[in-house]
C-alpha cells in the first residue's frame, strides 16, 4: 500500500517517460477499424510487476487497447494502429520486431476459455515446445507441472493430464488457459475479462491466482467488475468512448477520482 | 403510474382464440414433420427402385455358365519351353468334342457344336498351363465358359419356346447343351471374371479389371494433384491472401469453375494435355489430370469453408502464445478442419470416379484387353466401360452393364465408408 502512496503524485502527470519500472508504454495510440476510429491518442504506462486494470463501459476500446499490446490486432484485416507502443523501451510495431517473439513475451488470456481440443498436457506443453524451451521430455513435464501449479490447477488435473482440455469445467478451462500462457514464461500477461464466464468461486480462484502471478509477471486485466478491479489491481485505467479518461492508483480511482466521468461510472451512473 | 398499468395487457390463456391459435401452431409442426417424412420416403423409394432394377437386370452377370473339361496334357507332347507356340487349338478342340461326344459329327455340325464354347477356349487353357506348368505331366480339368448365347440359354434369358428361326441357338445345339447338362459337367459358379478379367469382345470373358485399374490410376493421379493443390490454394486464400479486388476476382472465378460442366474440362484436357504437352491418349494420367482440374474448385471451396468454420478463438489461442501463422494453421486449424476436408475430398473423388464425359473426350473409352499397370497404360475407366458395354449389341452385355453399374456403386459406397471412417478416427483424436 505504501508503494501506491509514493506513486500517487507522479501518476497525476499522465505520461511519465522512460521510467525503468515501466514495462510497457503506449504513446498516442490510435486505432481504426476501417473508417471507424476506436481509440483516440491513448497514453498509458504499464508498470513492472503490477496489475493494471482497464475499466470502462462496453465498447469503449479496452479490448482494442489490450490487443495492441501483443499485436493481436494484426490478425484483424481492417485494423490500423498508429502511435507508439514500447516493451522495455523497444517499439513493438517496429519492422525489426519479431511478432512471434513479442507474443511469447506478452502472453494473453482471452475472455472465453479457449483451450486447444487436445489433452490437458498438450495444451500446456504446446507453447514451450514450439519455442524450444524444454531440452528433454522430463524438462517439459516439469514445465507443465509448474505452470499448472502456478495456475492452481495441478491438484485437480494431475491424474488426468491426457484427457482433453475441453472436457474441463469453464473455470478449470480458464485456469488451463492461464497455465498455457504462463508456460512460455512471458513477461507480461494480458487478460481480457478472464472471469466473465466463471462462477464466483472460480472467479475468486482466478483472482487469487492473479495476486500470486504478480510477483513474477506484469499483468494487464480488462474487467467489468469494479470489485474485481479494486481487489486485484494496483493501478486502474478508465476508458470512455475510445479515450483514456484517467489512469491512477486503484485506491485513488475508487475513492477520489480526478474525473467526474470516472466517479459516475464507478458509482454505476452510466455504462 | 396508472398510465403504465393501463398499458399492461392481461391475457386470457384459456380463451378460444388463443386455444385455436395454439392448435394451428401444433398443426404446422405436424405438417412439417409429415413433409420431411414424405421427402425421405421418396428419396429412399427412388434409391430402392434404382438398386432394385439394377440388381434384377445385373445379378445374372455375377454368374457364368461354364463346362469343366478333362484334358490329358501328358499325351500332347508339348515342349515345355515352347508352350506359347504349341498347337492348343486342335488339342482343346479335340477335348471339347470329346466331352459332348461330338467327334463323329460332320465338320459343319462340329462347328455348330463348338459354337457352344467361348472362342477363346484354346487361349484360356494355354494361359492356365503356362501359369502352372505342372499340369503338363498329367490329366487335369479346365473350366471353359460357355459362349454368350448358351450362357443366356442356361440362365433362361433365351427361351426354348421361341421358334427356332428367331433364336440364336438351334434345336440341335440345345440338344447338345442338354446332353452336357445331363453329363453333369455344366455349372454356374460366381463370375470372378467379371472383376478379374479385362474387357473382351466376347461377353462371357469380358470383365472390369481394365476399367477398375484405369479408374484406380486416374483417381490416384486426381487425388495426388487436387488434394495438395486444393488445400494449399485454400490455405493461401483463406489465411494469407489480402482481401482486395484481385483475390475477390480469384474467388469468383473459382466459384464459377466449380459450376463448369465436366465436358468442358474434357475439351480443355484434350487441347492442353494431349495437344500441347503431347501426353498419350487414353492414359489414366491424362484422365486423372482432367478430373483433378474438375475437382479442384470444389475442393478449394470445401477446404475454405472448413477452415473458416474453425472457431477464431483457436487461432487466437495459438497466435496468443507466440505460434507463427504457419504453426497455428498446421498444428491447430488444419487438423480441426481435416475431417470436413476429408469428407469433401472423398466425395469429390467419388464424383470424379463416376465422371464419364471428360474421359470419353480424352479417349479413355479405348477397347483394351489388358489391365493398366501404370498411369501411362491406355485403358478405360468404370463409367466409360459402362458406356461402352451399354452400347454393345450382345445380350450378355445387357446384364453386364447393370452389373458394372453395381460394381461402380459398390466402389462409391466403399469410398463414402472410408470417408466416414476417417472422419470418425480424426474426431476421436481430439
Ligand atoms: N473487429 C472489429 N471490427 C470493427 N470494429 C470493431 C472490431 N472490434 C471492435 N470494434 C469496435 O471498436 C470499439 C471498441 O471495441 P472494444 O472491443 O475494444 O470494446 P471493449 O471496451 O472491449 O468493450 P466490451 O467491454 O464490451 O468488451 C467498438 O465500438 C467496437 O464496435
Ligand atoms: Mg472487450
Amino acid at each position: 500500500m505504501n508503494m501506491m502512496a509514493e506513486t500517487t503524485t507522479e501518476a497525476k502527470q499522465v505520461q511519465p517517460m522512460s521510467e525503468p519500472s515501466f514495462k510497457m508504454l503506449g504513446r498516442n495510440v490510435s486505432v481504426h477499424y476501417g473508417a471507424k476510429q476506436a481509440l483516440f491518442n491513448v497514453n498509458l504506462a504499464v508498470r513492472q510487476n503490477t496489475v493494471t486494470a482497464l475499466i470502462g463501459p462496453s465498447g469503449c476500446g479496452k479490448s482494442t487497447f489490450l490487443r495492441c499490446l501483443n499485436r493481436m490486432n494484426d490478425t484483424i484485416d481492417n485494423c490500423r494502429v498508429s502511435g507508439e507502443i514500447t516493451l522495455d523501451g523497444q517499439d513493438i510495431y517496429d519492422a525489426a520486431i519479431d511478432v512471434v517473439e513479442l507474443r511469447a513475451r506478452v502472453g494473453m488470456v482471452f475472455q472465453k476459455p479457449n483451450p486447444f481440443p487436445k489433452s490437458i498436457y498438450e495444451n500446456v506443453a504446446y507453447g514451450p515446445r514450439i519455442h524450444g524451451l524444454a531440452r528433454s521430455r522430463a524438462d517439459l513435464d516439469q514445465i507443465v507441472e509448474t505452470s499448472l501449479q502456478k495456475a492452481g490447477l495441478w491438484s485437480e488435473v494431475k491424474d488426468r493430464l491426457n484427457e482433453p482440455g475441453t472436457g474441463l469445467s469453464g473455470g478449470q478451462q480458464q485456469r488451463l488457459c492461464i497455465a498455457r500462457a504462463v508456460a512460455v514464461s512471458p513477461e507480461v500477461i494480458l487478460m481480457d475479462e478472464p472471469c466473465s464466464a466463471l462462477d464466483p468461486i472460480a472467479t475468486a480462484r482466478v483472482e487469487e491466482l492473479i495476486h500470486e502471478l504478480r510477483s513474477n509477471f506484469t499483468i494487464v486485466i480488462v474487467t467489468h467488475s469494479m470489485q474485481q478491479a479494486a481487489r486485484v489491481s494496483q493501478r486502474t485505467a478508465m476508458f470512455h468512448l475510445g479515450n483514456l479518461v484517467e489512469e491512477n492508483d486503484t485506491d485513488k480511482i475508487f475513492t477520489n477520482p480526478d474525473e467526474q466521468r470516472t466517479q459516475d461510472y464507478i458509482m454505476g451512473r452510466f455504462g | 403510474m396508472s398510465a403504465v398499468q393501463q398499458n399492461v395487457q392481461t391475457v386470457d390463456w384459456h380463451s378460444d382464440a388463443i386455444k385455436a391459435r395454439r392448435k394451428s401452431r401444433y398443426a404446422a409442426e405436424t405438417r412439417l414433420k409429415a413433409y420431411g417424412l414424405i421427402a425421405i420416403v421418396f428419396a429412399l423409394g427412388f434409391l430402392t427402385i434404382l438398386i432394385g432394377s439394377l440388381t434384377v437386370k445385373g445379378y445374372k452377370a455375377f454368374e457364368q455358365t461354364v463346362v469343366s473339361v478333362e484334358i490329358d496334357l501328358a499325351t500332347s507332347g508339348f515342349d515345355r519351353d515352347k508352350l506359347m507356340d504349341a498347337n492348343w487349338k486342335s488339342l482343346v478342340k479335340k477335348a471339347l468334342l470329346e466331352v459332348g461326344g461330338a467327334e463323329s459329327l460332320k465338320k459343319k455340325e462340329q462347328k455348330a457344336y463348338l459354337d457352344m464354347f467361348t472362342d477363346n477356349a484354346a487361349y484360356l487353357v494355354r494361359d492356365q498351363v503356362i501359369a502352372d506348368p505342372a499340369r503338363l505331366s498329367g490329366k487335369s480339368s479346365f473350366v471353359i465358359p460357355l459362349s454368350d448365347p448358351f450362357d443366356q440359354l442356361a440362365k433362361g434369358e433365351i427361351s426354348r419356346d421361341t421358334p427356332e428361326d428367331q433364336r440364336r441357338v438351334n434345336d440341335r445345339q440345345i440338344a447338345a447343351f442338354d446332353q452336357l447338362v445331363a453329363k453333369g459337367v455344366v455349372s454356374k459358379p460366381f463370375n470372378w471374371g467379371l472383376i478379374f478379367n479385362a474387357d473382351s469382345r466376347f461377353p462371357e470373358l469380358a470383365g472390369l479389371a481394365g476399367a477398375i485399374s484405369g479408374s484406380f490410376w486416374s483417381i490416384v493421379v486426381c487425388f495426388a494433384i487436387s488434394f495438395p493443390v486444393g488445400i494449399a490454394a485454400a490455405i493461401y486464400l483463406e489465411e494469407f491472401a489480402p482481401k482486395n479486388r484481385w483475390t475477390d476476382l480469384i474467388e469468383i472465378n473459382i466459384n464459377n469453375l466449380a459450376a463448369v460442366p465436366s465436358v468442358v474440362f474434357g475439351l480443355l484436357g484434350l487441347a492442353v494435355f494431349l495437344g500441347w504437352f503431347g501426353l498419350p491418349r487414353s492414359a489414366p494420367l491424362v484422365g486423372g489430370l482432367v478430373l483433378a482440374l474438375m475437382t479442384l474448385p470444389t475442393l478449394i471451396i470445401v477446404t475454405r469453408v472448413s477452415l473458416k468454420s474453425v472457431p477464431s478463438s483457436i487461432r487466437e489461442a495459438a497466435l496468443g502464445i507466440g505460434a507463427s501463422k504457419h504453426e497455428a494453421i498446421f498444428h491447430h486449424i488444419l487438423p480441426l478442419a481435416m475431417p470436413t476436408v476429408m469428407t469433401g475430398t472423398i466425395i469429390s473423388l467419388a464424383r470424379a470416379l463416376g465422371e464419364t464425359a471428360p474421359l470419353l473426350l480424352i479417349g479413355m473409352n479405348a477397347f483394351m484387353t489388358s489391365t493398366a499397370h501404370g498411369v501411362f497404360d491406355a485403358s478405360t475407366a468404370l463409367p466409360t466401360q459402362i458406356y461402352i458395354w451399354s452400347d454393345s449389341p450382345e445380350r450378355g452385355f445387357v446384364s453386364r452393364t447393370s452389373a458394372a453399374i453395381l460394381v461402380l456403386l459398390a466402389f462409391l459406397v466403399l469410398m463414402n465408408g472410408i470417408a466416414i471412417f476417417l472422419r470418425q478416427r480424426f474426431e476421436r483424436r481430439w
